[in-house]
């Protein structure tokens, strides 16, 4: 079977998995697939870089996700001024602070030697940690104090009236400074960890992922915390307006559909168009990159480093990009996901789901090839969805022969939805077994 | 006596249960590390497996309690945690037949195994929460107090009180005792030297007519053993709920690194420093200090240098300053 056949058949098997949830179920659900399969297309896509093209291992993509989703709320919501009255000045205070504290510890590890080198950072440190605190802390307090029910933070960017619904392109704007955001965590956390072997790499990326997690659940003067964040402006029409529109409401009464039900469909479609759009352009920059010179210097250094490195390659370099390139492609992804969910919930972001999900769709759809792990993201979304939605149903048939006042039975039932994890096991480890590539397998 | 109070204080909310929390820590690094030392690679479906170990476990102490089969003072799921280990055991020796053994005879990169791991870690994760449910769960019963804050203050007449919960005093005696027997299996018995020896150089234990086989069963069921022992004693101590399980992943895997992966004395003095600095420091000290420092010299904050969320912050830090300035950890790694 040639490439082109193999990976026409894998397009097509994704496309009649959602056609068919459409046509068989609904086609709501079918278009929330495929915008939240874009998305994890999007993620599948930056992993796919750096494990797939380098060979690193990076598991603290649900840390880079939820940064982006940050830069959603920090570019599209409006801003609070009350707060930035408050308290605002003070924490960027505390911030610069905190900031040229790090860069004096950093001098002082390169100038001095010794004990004195240890006595100058311990004092430093102590000293700039409790300044940071006492300046940090009193900003803080005073920007949580503000409205605290529905604001008690200091907003973002977004100058388009109270809501920010004026300014709708904020949303977009949004995405891409996610993305930097995320290369920004990237660089800094690649500097210290590249270096580490696989597996260490992997346990420092993890445990980066639940600290910028923790911050957003504590940081409430940034995105208030576990208060969640709500209402976030969107790029596309809100159906509400949509159904007021006579124009939209004409034509669609033309088509034969009812109003409410385009007008949520075409709202989903509007994202669906929007998020296509960017993964076609990120997939073209990937394919390119692949069989640039750059690519095949990439998958020279993933299988032979020190032959690499022989050669004249600075590996370090080259590491720290691709990380920081890979990344910041799960920024931006985080940042679209958070603008179509119109929310950020700290809280929800968890690494099963933001993390090793995105591995095993990279993993299952073909690490190393590009369309591969796009696929594989839709189709694993898919089936993630599919086990949550009709996971109870066929429990419910694979336990009729239990008698229906069993607590067990009940307990399978309720916990059904759950068995999507024991599914996703279940096909990595089936797909790790027999075909080691993944469906689509690098070239 | 102003002193006496801050150690008391220091010692109920800091000392105690760090110490407890450390004991835990240690048994799941125990775990980790046996698995990186004879089957080289970083497990990460550990946290699970202690899920998957306690939920049977919390399941069992059900029947035991139904069936009106106590422990009197002392918690049921103690009665119940030798069958939960068997149980374990056999689960992980399945596992490792059906999964590992198939990359283990292909001399598979550790990194692919790590990978595997991953698989089996969703797994587990999916049977955990298929079967025991995703809510937190209380399993403790008998005994609350060893001794209560009121009765340690009529004793020793101090302001402060100190109170040894059941669970604490369970954890660390079993702690001691489990690790004593496995030190002990390791350093004494034929099978246990074997393990060592297989550890330290493969080639040269097969040479001598070590069966691989038998090493990796055997190291299955320890680590089935001091799983499921881990995990049923952070239960008890605080409450079973599959996801925070799977978070004692990092905390673990960072004891593990400290102390120096592959060694079971790293992994002991590793849980109890990350133990104690995570406590330590997401602490509000304010109270100590206020007795021990002269009056003039009372905080006026909390002294909380950091806040409860950010534990994973300090294991990982010190994870971070000891793989970046001493990568073997604190004993030198990779023998046992």
């Amino acid at each position: 079977m040639t490439d082109t056949l193999r990976t026409g058949l894998f397009a097509g098997l994704v496309v009649a998995l959602i056609v068919g949830t459409g046509v068989l179920d609904n086609w709501n659900l079918a278009l929330i697939i495929v915008n939240y399969g874009l998305i994890s297309a999007i993620m599948a896509l930056g992993v796919n870089l750096q494990w797939g093209l380098a060979g690193l291992f990076n598991v603290g993509v649900m840390g880079f996700v939820a940064l982006g989703g940050l830069a959603a709320v920090l570019i599209s919501m409006p801003p609070v001024p009350e707060a930035w009255a408050a308290g605002g000045g003070q924490v960027l205070g505390a911030l610069a602070i905190g900031a040229a504290v790090i860069a004096g510890l950093i001098a002082v590890y390169k100038r001095t030697a010794g004990r004195v080198r240890v006595i100058a950072m311990v004092v430093l440190g102590i000293v700039g940690f409790f300044l940071f605190r006492s300046v940090f802390d009193a900003g803080v307090q005073a920007i949580e104090a503000v409205n605290p029910a529905s604001t008690g933070f200091l907003g973002g960017l977004n100058f388009g009236g109270d809501s920010g619904r004026d300014w709708p392109i904020m949303a977009v704007i949004a995405w891409p400074v996610g993305g930097m955001l995320a290369a920004g965590a990237a660089w800094i956390i690649g500097k210290t960890a590249l270096g580490l072997r696989s597996d260490y790499l992997a346990i420092a990326t993890l445990g980066i992922a639940e600290i910028i997690i923790a911050i957003l659940k504590n940081e409430n003067w940034m995105s208030r915390g576990v208060m969640n964040v709500i209402g976030l402006p969107r790029p596309v029409p809100y159906e509400t307006d949509l159904q007021a529109d006579p124009d939209f409401v004409a034509t669609v009464t033309d088509l034969g559909l009812d109003p409410t039900l385009a007008s949520t469909l075409w709202v989903k479609l509007l994202y669906s168009g929007l998020f296509a759009a960017f993964l076609i352009v990120l997939l073209i920059l990937a394919q390119r990159a692949l069989h640039s010179p750059w690519g095949r210097m990439m998958r020279a250094i993933r299988d032979n480093e020190v032959a690499a490195r022989a050669m004249g390659k600075n590996v370090t370099a080259r590491h720290l990009q691709v990380f920081i390139i890979g990344s910041a492609i799960c920024g931006l992804a985080g940042a679209m996901m958070t603008t179509l969910d119109g929310q950020l919930t700290p809280a929800a972001y968890q690494p099963l789901r933001f993390t090793f999900l995105v591995w095993v769709m990279v993993i299952v759809g073909g690490s190393g090839n590009n369309f591969g792990s796009v696929l594989g993201g839709m189709l694993i979304w898919w089936l993630w969805v599919a086990v949550g939605e009709y996971g109870p149903d066929l429990m419910i048939w694979a336990t009729a022969w239990m008698s229906d006042d069993s607590t067990f039975k009940a307990n399978l039932v309720n916990s059904a939805p759950q068995m999507r994890f024991l599914v996703m096991g279940t096909v990595l480890l089936l797909i790790l077994r027999f075909s080691p590539r993944g469906i689509l397998p690098e070239k | 006596m102003e002193f006496l109070n801050g150690l008391v204080f220091l010692t109920n909310f800091v000392i105690i249960p760090a110490a407890a929390y450390g004991a835990q820590l240690a048994l799941g690094a125990l775990g980790i590390t046996l698995v990186y030392a004879i089957l080289r690679f970083s497990n990460f479906a550990h946290g699970d497996t202690m899920a998957l170990g306690t939920g049977i476990t919390i399941k069992l102490t059900a029947v035991l309690v139904a069936f009106g089969i106590t422990l009197g003072p002392l918690p049921t799921a103690l009665l119940a945690l030798p069958i939960g280990i068997a149980a374990t055991g056999v689960i992980l020796l399945v596992t490792d037949w059906l999964v590992y053994k198939f990359y283990r005879e292909q001399k598979a990169k550790p990194v692919i195994l790590v990978i595997v791991s991953l698989g089996v870690m969703f797994v587990m994760n999916g049977l955990t929460r298929v079967f025991f449910g995703v809510r937190d769960i209380q399993f403790a019963d008998g005994e609350r107090f060893l001794i209560t804050v009121r009765q340690f203050r009529d004793m020793t007449g101090l302001d402060e009180g100190l109170a040894i919960r059941t669970t604490q005093a369970i954890t660390l005696v079993t702690a001691v005792i489990v690790m004593i027997a496995l030190f002990w299996f390791l350093n004494k018995t034929r099978t246990g030297k074997s393990m060592r020896a297989f550890s330290d150089n493969e080639d040269l234990a097969l040479l001598s007519g070590i069966d691989p086989d038998r090493v990796v069963r055997v190291t299955w069921l320890l680590v089935g053993a001091l799983a499921t022992t881990a995990g049923v004693l952070y239960g008890l101590d605080k409450s079973f709920k599959a996801f925070t399980y799977f978070q004692l992943l990092l905390p673990m895997f960072a004891a593990a690194i400290v102390g120096g992966i592959g060694n079971p004395k790293g992994a002991i003095v590793g849980g109890f420093l990350i133990a104690f600095a995570e406590v330590t420091v997401t602490y509000p000290l304010k109270k100590v200090l206020t007795y021990w420092l002269p009056e003039s010299m009372a905080p006026e904050g909390l002294v909380q240098l950091l806040s409860g969320d950010y534990k994973f912050a300090v294991s990982f830090i010190i994870l971070i300053i000891v793989l970046l300035f001493r990568p073997t950890g604190l004993f030198k790694g990779q023998s046992i």
